[in-house]
């Protein structure tokens, strides 16, 4: 095996003088990124050493290569050195360096003013979310009033499978939180009423929270991270495999087959499944009571319709409506900004599901104030 | 002369296909090999063999003195900085840049400190004509010609003794494709780099390759010059040399090939 395949010898320096007494350095070994590696402090220190010398004989060594010759080039003060001796192969070495001594890629410089900035270009990229989601939304009802002049071109068969991806798949994890959180919901206010004889007021607590306001909430939280998350995925993938390109040049516009679809899925199984969760909830409520207080079933049912206003219903499925909307608009609209890497697509998809839900939230709150007067008791 | 790719009496099979049926190799220290052959002749599993990335089923395959398909995970590993790989698309990471993208190999080292690290990759950028205000864009900004550069300075960052080569040229059009050829020779010669290749693009194989290995149904044709291989008038070899753009190719070195036949002779410049 020849020098060059070997690891080599150990790099080594030592100082010695040329015949004429001057001071010299004489490298030895195999000065190749494989070798210097576990010795590099030890080295840098040495070399550092030596640092006033400007005779360096390279002549000797086994091996070098681009480490070894950054290395020794750092340790000259990054120029070239006067009288360097080295073999003709490795002149080429060298060549390379002249680049480096300018610089060119600095560390950015710390400033007290960056955390201001964070700040400030956090507040515009939301005011670009903002008129970007906007924008997709303005553009979906423009395509929508369109398509309600040419019916036949409604894509009936992406909006049947998106409510079947969106809805039929989710009523499982949606029966097993619904009937959950009824239960404790149920069983921890029985305690409570218990205590002043209130028994039958389990109905109207249990009935008012569901419908008006666990239900819708809990199916849209549930939706927007189970559908919102694969909504963005999905178009985010659509973006890295130029499938998104290659509709727009098609003549196929992103807003008609792509979001609209799933906006209407959204807005159609998203009441359906809030409803389907009321159910269970209060199933689960009922036999929570009836385990805690011995309220039966069958009264509790009966007397449900005079506890609950039915406004609380509409207030609740009206609600789901446009939190399936939302959510849709909002994992369309980070879907469709990813950017064709793998990172984006997961910064993108978290974003989307976290923006989702927060909106659901915040809308939620802004119907409740809305409507604080509608389904209450007389 | 000493091997540094050594594959002896390699069978492999895809389910009830023979992709190689007995294939016997070697690549000489400083050469450039480039495999040859049609489309499913194997060539790309042949590479993807000499990479460990693939077993075959029988035969033996030697990188740099070592068995590859041996049980010794850390063989492979330590071969592994040993070598560097050009992928055909590629291969950068997208979330990194360009930077990191060199860097990487690097940093995975854990022995270097940042500073070196940063020189060294500036350093190979530049050696592949990338200028340091590209080294923080990230891959998906770049054109194809530029992808592939910096995928070579990846590939180049641990200072490999062997270069593997997929397709180096494709996908990029003739003009950058023949500067790409330029730099790779000119780092080959640099760097004394022992090269294997595959390759469909003839430019490319007439410009670099010392010698050529030809694949045909699972078998090795025929390996050599140039030369060696013009002459040998396998079918596969007269259709891929002989045929319109083959002789193109060939114009710049017909003479020193020496074919006294005349109907193999290339067509004049400017006749129809």
């Amino acid at each position: 095996m020849s020098a060059a395949i070997s690891p080599g010898a150990a790099p080594d320096l030592r100082e010695t003088s040329t015949l004429d007494g001057t001071p010299c350095v004489e490298l030895t070994g195999a000065w190749n990124l494989r070798s210097l590696g576990p010795r590099l402090p030890q080295l840098t220190q040495r070399l550092a050493a030596c640092r006033g010398i400007t005779h360096w004989d390279l002549r000797t060594v086994s091996a070098l290569d681009h480490a070894g010759a950054i290395l020794l080039w750092r340790a000259w003060g990054r120029h070239h050195m006067d009288e360097l001796e080295l073999r003709p192969e490795h002149a080429a070495l060298f060549a390379h360096m002249g680049g480096l001594a300018r610089g060119g890629h600095r560390p950015r410089s710390r400033d007290w003013r960056v955390p201001v900035r964070r700040v400030g270009s956090s507040m515009l990229a939301l005011l670009a979310h903002l008129v970007a989601a906007v924008g997709l939304l303005g553009r979906v009802a423009i395509d929508a009033a369109g398509l309600a002049r040419r019916p036949r071109r409604i894509p009936w068969l992406e909006i049947s499978a998106n409510i079947y991806h969106t809805g039929a798949q989710a009523l499982g994890i949606t029966a097993l939180v619904g009937f959950l959180v009824g239960v404790v919901l149920s069983y921890l206010s029985a305690q409570q009423l218990k205590q002043f004889g209130a028994d039958i007021y389990i109905i109207n607590l249990l009935g008012v929270s569901v419908i008006r306001e666990l239900g819708p909430v809990l199916a849209a939280v549930l939706i927007a991270g189970r559908s919102g998350s694969a909504i963005t995925a999905q178009l985010g993938v659509m973006r890295v495999t130029e499938e998104l390109d290659a509709m727009t040049v098609m003549g196929i516009p992103h807003a008609t087959r792509l979001v609209l679809p799933k906006m209407v899925a959204l807005s159609i199984s998203l009441p359906l499944i809030v409803l389907w969760t009321d159910a269970v909830a209060i199933l689960g409520g009922m036999v929570a009571a009836h385990a805690e207080l011995g309220l039966p079933l069958r009264f509790f049912l009966a007397r449900l319709p005079d506890a609950v206003p039915i406004a609380n219903l509409w207030l609740g499925l009206g609600k789901s409506v446009v939190f399936g909307i939302l959510i849709a608009l909002v994992a369309c609209h980070f879907g469709l900004r990813i950017e064709p890497n793998t990172e984006s697509l997961g910064q993108g998809t978290t974003a989307s599901v976290v923006a989702a839900i927060t909106v659901v939230i915040i809308v939620d709150a802004v119907f409740a104030v809305m409507f604080s007067d509608v389904g209450s008791f007389g | 002369m000493e091997s540094v790719v050594e594959v002896k009496g390699l069978f492999t099979r895809f389910g009830s296909t023979m992709v190689h049926q007995g294939i016997d190799l070697s690549v000489e220290r400083g050469e450039i090999l480039s495999l040859v052959g049609g489309s499913g002749s194997g060539k790309t599993t042949l590479l993807r063999q000499m990479l460990g990335l693939e077993t075959p089923c029988r035969g033996e395959v030697r990188v740099l003195g070592e068995n590859l398909h041996g049980r010794n995970p850390a063989v492979l590993q330590r071969l592994r900085n040993r070598w560097g790989v050009l992928f055909q698309e590629g291969a950068l990471f997208s979330a990194l840049t360009v930077f990191d993208n060199v860097a990487l190999p690097l940093r995975e080292l854990r022995t270097l400190d940042e500073d070196i690290i940063r020189d060294l990759v500036l350093m190979k950028l530049e050696m592949v004509g990338i200028g340091a205000r590209h080294a923080r864009k990230v891959p998906a900004k770049l054109s194809g010609g530029m992808v592939k550069r910096v995928a070579l300075a990846r590939a180049l960052a641990l200072e490999p003794e062997l270069l593997f080569l997929d397709e180096p040229t494709a996908g990029l059009d003739p003009d950058r494709s023949e500067s790409f050829v330029k730099l790779i020779e000119e780092l080959r010669r640099e760097l004394s780099l022992t090269v294997v290749m595959v390759t469909h693009d003839l430019d490319t194989l007439v410009a670099l390759s010392s010698r050529i290995a030809v694949l045909f149904d699972g078998k090795l044709v025929v390996l050599g010059t140039l030369r060696e291989v013009v002459r040998s008038r396998h079918p596969f070899i007269v259709n891929f040399f002989l045929g319109e753009r083959g002789r193109r190719a060939l114009e710049t070195v017909w003479n020193t090939l020496g074919i006294g036949d005349t109907s193999a002779a290339p067509a004049p410049t400017g006749s129809a």
